[in-house]
């Protein structure tokens, strides 16, 4: 009787939590399924609903100013995403392996760029670039993004490598191999989870970023998050809406053909390892 | 004796620390001092930065104006922290209480909606409530409205866009804190005949603080100084520090203003994450 009584209770508990989550997590999809239904728009700027088009698709490229700065949004996001996970890689192995004076200090500047606000980040890097005479464009936006990527690609990687036990580098060095090669043939694909991670976030960081680029950017071109957000006061076109669906798609894509990589290869291993 | 050798080794060391330490010493550390140094010099008539001692800029960010949009923005960075945490905390519950497979799946589609355009999400809000937008249709319709009301440009809608933004960054701490917690503990609360509330404030509540603190910093360091949220939904109208911010270091030129007005806002951080680092080591910050 009392057991029927609590499994009911905690079915309607189990009932309350889904309802709860399905609210919660619409309200997060609205948005991506608004901007997507509103590609779909006929008409020249998304003021109401005026019927079913794909018009904007195919004349997206079109769009030159569009075409440009997603160009630019992309060789930005690639540059910046070696360059952090470059950088972070190495620097993520190098900060929990070795001991050295001023460690301490690194790692908690490691943690400024990702906890102050984004805007003081960007200001304070303009005014220095401006005092050494550095001209704003693809150059100081790339700096930019680094800045905040690295520090994340270096947290992300560090979680990933296991303790203090450095036996297979040891061994690997003691049966003659190099520094580099040990670096490469044994440190590395023991923490390529940890790299993949920091590069899929360093490239979505980079590539959805506003303020630091807006900041950054020169006179001339900029990013398409810049672009987007001086579109915003004579409104964003639904040829806009087809671009960023079409990204959130590709982006997708990209990240569940990662999972249904690394879940090959962490059965691989399985298996190896029962062989 | 060997594994010494091995960890005291400059050449390395320096080649792999090397890099990501210069980097942060030259685009963190000194402009973060640049930035401080500037708040205390005076302003130029042509909006230019004269090396004099001031504390003008200081005195500046006193005046009504500056005050009353300080005062707003934490007001707002406030009430959407603890949204959110209110908001969350009963999803991140939900969540950590599925099987470990079930939970990642459920994690992975709160990342999802992030990788989308963060200006296109806001913008959507936009097409959503505006003049002639689907929700005022709706209420016309169904005769809840006779005319249109104007949700755009207004504080409750910025205030929507704000809680949609930070949403996740509150539920992943509060997740991985809540997942954390044993359940024999709650086993034995509930044994020694304590009530689900009891145990809940007694043990589960001290327990994900930690988690919580997480959110609150993850939520309320970025709320402070975003511009986005109030340029795309609140029109220029609605002006918060970030807004300010921007524009001392765009048309209005009124660098040392800006610069003190940074300061403030890496003052508030450096307080919060004293207050953290108090009961939690900063490393464990679930910042990813």
């Amino acid at each position: 009787m009392s057991i029927s009584k609590k499994q009911k209770k905690q079915r309607r508990e189990e009932f309350i939590g889904t309802v709860y989550s399905i609210i919660i997590y619409s309200i997060l999809y609205i948005p991506v399924f608004v901007m997507m239904v509103f590609s779909f728009n006929n008409q020249r700027y998304n003021y109401y609903w005026n019927g079913f088009t794909t018009m904007w698709y195919s004349k997206l490229f079109s769009n030159s100013a569009l075409t440009e700065s997603l160009w630019y949004s992309v060789v930005i996001a690639v540059l910046a995403t070696v360059i952090s996970v470059t950088i972070g890689t190495i620097g993520a192995v190098g900060l929990k392996k070795y001991e050295f004076r001023g460690k301490k200090f690194i790692n908690e500047m490691l943690y400024i760029p990702i906890i102050v606000p984004e805007i003081v980040m960007a200001v304070a890097l303009l005014v220095i670039f401006i005092k050494i005479g550095l001209a704003l464009g693809m150059g100081s936006i790339l700096i930019g993004h680094c800045t905040f990527c690295i520090p994340y690609a270096v947290v992300t990687i560090k979680g990933r490598i296991s303790g203090d036990d450095y036996s297979l580098e040891e061994a690997s060095m003691d049966l003659g191999a190099n520094r580099i090669q040990t670096f490469i043939n044994v440190t590395l694909p023991s923490i390529m989870p940890g790299v993949m991670s920091a590069a899929f976030l360093s490239f979505t960081l980079s590539i959805d970023d506003v303020v630091m680029s807006n900041m950054l950017a020169g006179a001339k071109n900029s990013t398409l998050p810049v672009l987007i957000l001086s579109m915003n006061k004579s409104g964003i076109t639904p040829d806009v809406n087809a671009l960023t669906t079409i990204m959130i798609l590709i982006i997708v894509t990209a990240m569940i053909l990662n999972n249904l990589i690394k879940n090959v290869l962490k059965k691989r291993k399985k298996m190896e390892e029962a062989i | 004796m060997k594994k010494n050798s091995f960890k005291r080794n400059t050449l390395p060391a320096l080649a792999m620390a090397g890099p990501v330490s210069l980097w942060m010493i030259l685009f963190v550390t000194l402009p973060m001092l640049y930035i401080i140094f500037i708040s205390f010099m005076s302003r130029g008539v042509f909006g230019d930065v004269v090396y004099e001692f001031s504390w003008e800029s200081y005195k500046t960010l006193l005046d009504s104006t500056y005050f009353k949009v300080i005062v707003k923005s934490i007001k707002v960075a406030f009430i959407t922290t603890i949204l959110c945490i209110l908001i969350g905390y009963p999803f991140a519950y939900y969540i950590a209480k599925k099987p470990k497979e079930a939970a990642s799946k459920l994690i992975m589609l709160i990342m999802i909606p992030f990788w989308t355009n963060s200006l296109m999400r806001l913008n959507s809000w936009l097409l959503l409530f505006q003049t002639s937008g689907p929700v005022n249709n709706f209420l016309q319709n169904v005769g809840f409205i006779d005319a249109p009301v104007s949700f755009v440009y207004t504080d409750g809608l910025v205030m929507l866009g704000m809680i949609t933004n930070m949403l996740p960054f509150a539920v992943l701490p509060m997740y991985s804190s809540i997942e954390k917690l044993s359940k024999s503990l709650l086993e034995a609360s509930a044994d020694l005949g304590a009530s689900r509330g009891t145990t809940f404030f007694n043990i589960t509540l001290p327990l994900t603080f930690p988690g919580i603190f997480s959110s609150i910093i993850l939520v309320f360091i970025p709320s402070l100084g975003i511009y986005t949220v109030t340029d795309m939904l609140g029109g220029g109208k609605v002006l918060y520090i970030g807004n300010i911010i921007k524009n001392q270091f765009g048309a209005i030129r009124n660098w040392p203003l800006g610069a003190a007005l940074s300061v403030l806002l890496i003052v508030i951080t450096g307080l919060l994450i004293f207050i953290y680092t108090r009961f939690a080591k900063i490393e464990d910050m679930e910042v990813v």
